[in-house]
């Protein structure tokens, strides 16, 4: 079976495209899927640190585009997941250096061979968003409960529409259920209502994130993990399971709970 | 800690719901892209040329964005004045 090639994208910077992007093509891959994850951030390269693959980079996109090495050559394997494979960004170019038209080629050259193709986009909406976004047969949109992240999903949603790639889908990342319940963060229900599109996924903020992150290992790996659960959820509906959404509301500490119970009245 | 002060002091909205409110607004005026002074002068344009042909109130006039989904429409609500009748015998 062909290849679907996923998309991901924020506009705004900073609102968890890579860790996405690394942890979904993981959870994809722990499921026994062919998966290839594509770092389109040319210049500013993280997918690889991310995955914990940096120390294995030889060529790069770029290189296999101006055709200094064959497209095998750029595949970095991960030995802990046999079927995950990244394909670096160059860190010493810039977008210009890549087309539209080169991402769709080179796609369609990996779709034959894998199930999945995942695209790490670029913030911002110039060319290299232009460049992830032109193989993509599914878009996810990744924003974060806050106004800024919201306003720019927004934009970039209506760009998605507008190149016919729609309808995109969203992940809204790090949510903190209880500001949440204390009327302090957006709710999932605000996104979804200001936004106007499906949803395929609801991360929780967890610290165990940065750990993993640090450690270079996705947290989808991690069986215990609440953000891992919801990233392994997203897989399973890019699959085209019906999972149901994680209830976040009971991951309070028993000190929270206690505290909830002295200062009753702050729904 | 300090929910009994806020309920002394009327608390303020929840800053979510500021943040809904904020976001509705920018949102409209992004994908239309109408920026909020425009609105103030195409309703200036728009009593004007309404006032021309039936007697209008201009401070009731109101214009709005709303939101369907991902569509936007412009409300116009335009009161009109009525004329006193003359009754017979006056």
């Amino acid at each position: 079976m062909p290849a679907k090639v996923v998309t991901v994208t924020s506009g705004k910077g900073g609102v968890g495209k890579t860790t996405a992007t690394a942890n979904i093509g993981a959870a994809l891959a722990a499921n026994n899927q062919k998966v290839v994850c594509i770092d389109a951030d040319i210049g500013l390269r993280n997918l690889d640190v991310v995955l914990g693959l940096e120390n294995r980079i030889v060529y790069d996109l770029v290189d296999v585009i101006e055709g200094r090495c064959r497209l095998r050559q750029a595949m970095i394997r991960d030995k802990r997941l046999p079927e995950l494979y990244l394909i670096p960004a160059a860190q010493t170019r810039d977008k210009s250096a890549v087309s539209p038209s080169d991402m769709v080629r080179l796609c369609n050259e990996l779709r034959e061979e894998f199930d999945w193709v995942m695209i790490d986009s670029p913030a911002g909406i110039e060319r290299g968003f232009r460049n992830a976004l032109a193989p993509a047969d599914i878009v996810i949109v990744i924003t974060n409960p806050e106004v800024s992240a919201v306003r720019d999903a927004d934009r970039i949603i209506g760009l998605i529409e507008s190149e016919e790639k729609g309808p995109a889908r969203l992940v809204l990342n790090r949510i903190k259920p209880s500001m949440v319940k204390r009327g302090d963060m957006l709710s999932m229900e605000d996104v979804l209502e200001l936004l106007a599109v499906e949803l395929i996924g609801l991360v929780p903020d967890d610290e165990v994130v940065v750990v993993s992150t640090n450690r270079g290992l996705p947290v989808a790996l991690d069986g215990k993990s609440k953000a891992g659960q919801a990233f392994r959820n997203i897989a399973r509906r890019l699959e085209g399971d019906q999972v149901p959404f994680l209830n976040l509301d009971d991951n309070g500490s028993f000190f929270d709970r206690l505290k909830s119970l002295i200062r009753p009245g702050g729904n | 800690m300090s929910s009994w002060l806020d309920r002394l002091f009327h608390r303020e909205a929840k800053s979510a719901q500021q943040a809904k409110d904020r976001l509705a607004l920018v949102l409209i005026h992004d994908r239309t892209d109408l920026p909020p002074g425009t609105m103030e002068i195409l309703k200036n344009e728009l009593i004007e040329v309404i006032s021309r042909h039936v007697d209008i109130d201009p401070a009731a006039v109101r214009i709005e964005m709303s939101q369907e989904g991902r569509e936007q429409r412009l409300l116009a609500d335009i009161p009109l004045r009525t004329k006193q009748r003359r009754r017979a015998g006056d």
